[in-house]
């Protein structure tokens, strides 16, 4: 039973971190506590895998549910009241609304059902569970461990902003250890319980800089969320009602469609709604106000991949049903509109939200399709997206507190100017789109597990358009940091140990996962994939080698720069025959000179948001209409 | 199934026979234009003299993206004249155009980088049809890998007809022939700076055409690819196809990028679904 008492290590080891992290006074305490348990977190996940591996799904005994689940009862109520009193407070009444409709909900289910609901175990590990804890205790601690310096600086820079650093590491330790809760939990009453603390956190994360901006993006995320929790209440209260006592994740996947299609579906809607589908979209780019490490660690490692996971559990649930198809469909054309979105946005924050939304559109158009190729490609989608957004996040951060902006444009010439961090973005952008990196491996994985799939080619057609708009966007942002302008001065000077390790841990994750990913698949994916579905989803051996050649081309060019080579003249650009200087200025009018600035194409004509996000909020509101319509008439009716 | 020795004869011999297709290229477009034209070598002649030249930059790192556009695009006609994967090939044909865009933005001049911008606009424009290209191969013979689909006996073109006309379409960009030449043109007249093209020089300049020549003939055995069950079809199609890009080259000026880009979507999206649908139904359902 030695798992189980690593499970309960990881959900509470973060906490007593946290507690810590409340009491900390020096920062020297505070560095050295932080850096401490990230090892410890990272190196217990890995443990867990090694102890765990190749045994399939293990399931808990050991844990009475009633004075856990009692506990998480009242923590839930304390909660709803600290909502309730912060909605007064700031007089957000739908936050309020939302926020007593759900209490109402879980008090009616605890004082009627609870009794009868019977759940064999509370807690569980298999190897889906086990690479979102991978996840989780190595992106989620270097994303931790990052903060340390960025945070330091970030107050240094925002004078005005309250320190309440304190504060803000409590919240992100409780963040990972309530993942940590929900993707070992097996019983869907502690599932939510976690649900509604990674709400929370989030809230209280996105607000810290308490601006109005902040406020008011916070509450966004909040009741968006909380309307989320509702549905997900409601499928508790549902399940509690149907009286066939079915509480356990296990149980659910099992009991067949005609009891578990209805709570999937409410469930789907707030795993939707956490991971920012449209019309919901809008909490995760508002939530763009908070420091830089919690957009990491919002957009990796927890909150919206709590929104995928639960989605790519369910899946046997949706497989082959409207409402999976309906939910696929809010995926596949989130991931066509936030793709084309990506491309109008100059600000290197909203290109990073709009991608993490439409990466996460992609893995929800897997859950809903189901099939076992799909579910495969949702896994790879998921890794390898949190390795690179995290780098991505982690570098941009890194470099807005030196250049001061968070504009693409901005960036031009970063190669010279800062030129270890710009590698690091290079790598994350080459992360996210090039071939033979993970992102793509993922997405060829999704082209091939939707044309297998039925009435699949509408989602071939829609992924290979927005891959194409992909690879727009994070080429004008990757050409930008590679320009080179001779004239500019190295800025980068020494960057904060902590971001640095963050960073380059991260970098290095990116090429050794794409390097072990067919062991990564053999080994982790195939497993679950046989127990679940019966099937399994692989690259052939040839395609494998194909891709380790290509990544070891790319490793190895950039070594030819360390060639001897001949010097070669150096000529200015062409510039329609104007005398230019090597630097790029030019005379203008009055002899003064001019330099030439160079900018991104944003069509925004085209692609801007006014344009598109009304065209996905009402087409995925409609197609979640037709999820909830086709669930009742399947579940109610027939 | 993977068949190194077809590869290792592309990356030889495809220059060579790329070079000598841009020749005769040259030498129709000199007759419809009314002009005799040049020896069908003369893009050896030219090239041979790029190599010639100093190597006159305007930053060094510019050098290394040529070199990787030249190795990557070998490496994508290689693996598709070898057999492999399909869709794989089509990761590694935007890898290696991504090189080439990279190098013209690292100049940061105002010329390459609007190259570059249009270059990655043309990219965008026509990716989607070759996904969908690739996935309507699948479609028809059941298999992503190039070998199989060469070796079919399925007549691909008569299951897929419509992909291939999308493709076509598209194939116009991917030659960067007029009215879609918009980041870089061979014509004179149709170009006031070089485009994407605009910064490279001496030999950094030859190997782009000699990528271009590599290019030319992986595009090419993409359209054997629809008529793989006969390789006489397949012959005269690709002459054929070739003969109809030169006269649509030759008769149409340069358009601007929006009408590429929507057009090149709109036939995407129309032959894709339309093509794709029927072929679904026709195997009952079954994809």
């Amino acid at each position: 039973m030695q798992f189980v008492q690593l499970l309960i290590f990881l959900i509470l080891f973060p906490l007593v971190t946290a507690l810590f992290m409340l009491v900390a006074k020096k920062e020297i305490e505070r560095t050295w506590i932080v850096k401490l348990s990230a090892v410890a977190v990272a190196l217990v996940t890995i443990w867990l895998l090694i102890t765990t591996f190749d045994k399939g799904a293990l399931y808990s005994p050991a844990i009475p549910a009633e004075p856990v689940g009692l506990v998480m009862f009242i923590l839930e109520m304390l909660i709803a009241v600290f909502i309730l009193y912060l909605g007064i407070r700031h007089r957000k009444y739908h936050v309020i609304a939302l926020i007593l409709v759900q209490s109402v909900m879980m008090i009616f289910y605890e004082l009627t059902y609870a009794q009868s609901a019977a759940v064999t175990s509370n807690l569980f590990v298999d190897e889906f569970s086990n690479i979102l804890a991978l996840i989780i205790g190595i992106i989620g601690s270097l994303i931790c461990v990052y903060s340390l310096g960025y945070m330091k600086h970030f107050h240094e820079h925002h004078a005005t902003i309250p320190d309440k650093r304190n504060i803000f590491f409590f919240v992100m330790f409780v963040f990972i250890s309530a993942m940590f809760g929900l993707v070992f939990a097996n019983n869907i009453l502690w599932v939510y319980f976690f649900w509604e603390v990674t709400t929370l956190c989030s809230f209280l994360l996105i607000g810290y800089t308490k601006t109005e901006e902040a406020t008011n993006n916070a509450f966004d995320a909040l009741w968006m969320n909380l309307l989320g929790g509702i549905a997900f209440a409601g499928a508790i209260l549902w399940l509690g009602m149907a009286g066939n006592s079915v509480m356990g994740l296990d149980q659910l996947l099992v009991s067949g469609k005609a009891i578990a299609l209805i709570p999937a579906a409410l469930i789907g809607f707030a795993g939707l709604v956490k991971a920012a589908q449209m019309p919901f979209s809008s909490w995760l780019v508002g939530a763009m106000v908070a420091p830089t490490p919690v957009s990491a660690l919002l957009h990796s490692s927890t909150m919206v991949k709590a929104g995928v996971y639960i989605l790519v559990r369910l899946a046997p649930v949706f497989h082959g049903t409207v409402t999976g198809y309906a939910l696929a469909f809010v995926g596949a054309f989130t991931f066509l509109i936030a793709s084309g979105i990506a491309i109008s946005k100059s600000n290197a924050k909203q290109v990073l939200a709009y991608s993490t939304i439409a990466n996460l559109g992609l893995i929800t158009a897997c859950a809903g399709i189901g099939t076992y190729e799909a579910i495969w490609a949702a896994i790879l989608l998921i890794v390898f997206h949190a390795i690179s957004k995290s780098l991505l996040f982690l570098a941009t951060g890194t470099v807005e507190h030196r250049i001061r902006s968070r504009e693409i444009d901005d960036m031009n010439g970063l190669i010279v100017r800062m030129p270890k961090i710009a590698a690091m973005m290079v790598i994350g952008i080459a992360g996210m789109f090039l071939a033979p990196f993970g992102m793509l491996i993922s997405k060829w994985a999704a082209i091939r597990a939707f044309i297998d799939a039925p009435f699949g080619f509408l989602f071939v057609v829609i992924l290979a358009f927005g891959s194409a708009m992909t690879v727009f966007f994070w080429a004008k942002w990757m050409g930008k940091l590679l320009t080179v302008t001779s004239d500019s001065k190295r800025i980068e000077g020494e960057v904060d140990r902590s971001e640095w390790a963050a960073l380059v841990s991260l970098a290095g994750l990116s090429f050794i996962t794409t390097l072990v990913f067919p062991l990564l698949s053999v080994k982790l994916l195939e497993p679950f994939l046989l127990e679940n579905y019966g099937q399994v989803a692989q690259l052939s051996q040839d395609n494998i080698i194909i891709m380790i050649l290509m990544l070891f081309l790319i490793l190895v060019l950039p070594l030819s720069i360390l060639l001897p080579q001949r010097k070669h003249r150096h000529l200015a650009p062409y510039m329609g025959g104007r005398t230019t200087t090597q630097d790029m200025r030019i005379s203008g009018s009055l002899g003064v000179q001019k330099k030439v600035v160079l900018s991104n194409y944003y069509l925004t004509r085209y692609f801007g948001e006014a344009r598109l996000r009304p065209i996905g909020v009402w087409l995925c509101s409609a197609l979640i209409g037709i999820m909830f319509i086709a669930t009742a008439f399947r579940g109610v009716i027939l | 199934m993977i068949n190194l020795v077809w590869g290792l004869v592309f990356v030889l011999l495809a220059p060579a026979i790329g070079g000598l297709i841009a020749g005769i290229d040259r030498k129709i477009s000199a007759r419809m234009q009314g002009r005799l034209g040049p020896s069908i070598f003369q893009p050896f002649w030219d090239v041979g003299k790029l190599f010639e030249k100093e190597n006159a930059v305007v930053n060094e790192t510019q050098i290394f993206y040529a070199i990787c556009y030249v190795i990557f695009m070998a490496f994508t006609g290689a693996l598709f004249f070898a057999g492999g994967d399909l869709l794989l090939v089509v990761f590694a044909l935007t890898l290696a155009q991504i090189f080439l865009v990279l190098g013209a933005y690292s100049a940061n001049s105002p010329y390459s980088y609007i190259g570059a911008e249009r270059e990655l606009l043309q990219i965008m424009a026509y990716e989607p049809m070759v996904i969908l290209t690739a996935v309507g191969m699948y479609a028809a013979t059941k298999s992503f890998n190039v070998s199989d689909i060469a070796a079919t006996t399925t007549p691909v073109i008569l299951l897929i007809p419509g992909i291939f006309l999308g493709f076509l379409y598209v194939l116009t960009i991917k030659l960067r022939k007029s009215p879609f030449d918009i980041s870089m043109s061979h014509h004179a007249h149709q170009e006031i700076v070089k485009g994407v093209t605009t910064e490279f020089s001496g030999p950094s300049l030859g190997w782009i055409e000699i990528t271009h020549w590599y290019e030319t003939v992986f595009l090419l055995g993409f359209v054997w690819l629809f008529f793989g069950f006969s390789p006489v079809i397949a012959a005269i199609a690709v002459i054929v196809v070739y003969l109809f890009e030169l006269f649509i080259d030759n008769t149409n000026a340069r358009v601007k990028w929006q009408l590429a880009v929507k057009s090149s979507w709109a036939i995407a999206a129309v032959m894709g679904i339309l093509n794709l649908a029927a072929l679904y139904f026709l195997n009952g359902g079954i994809s």
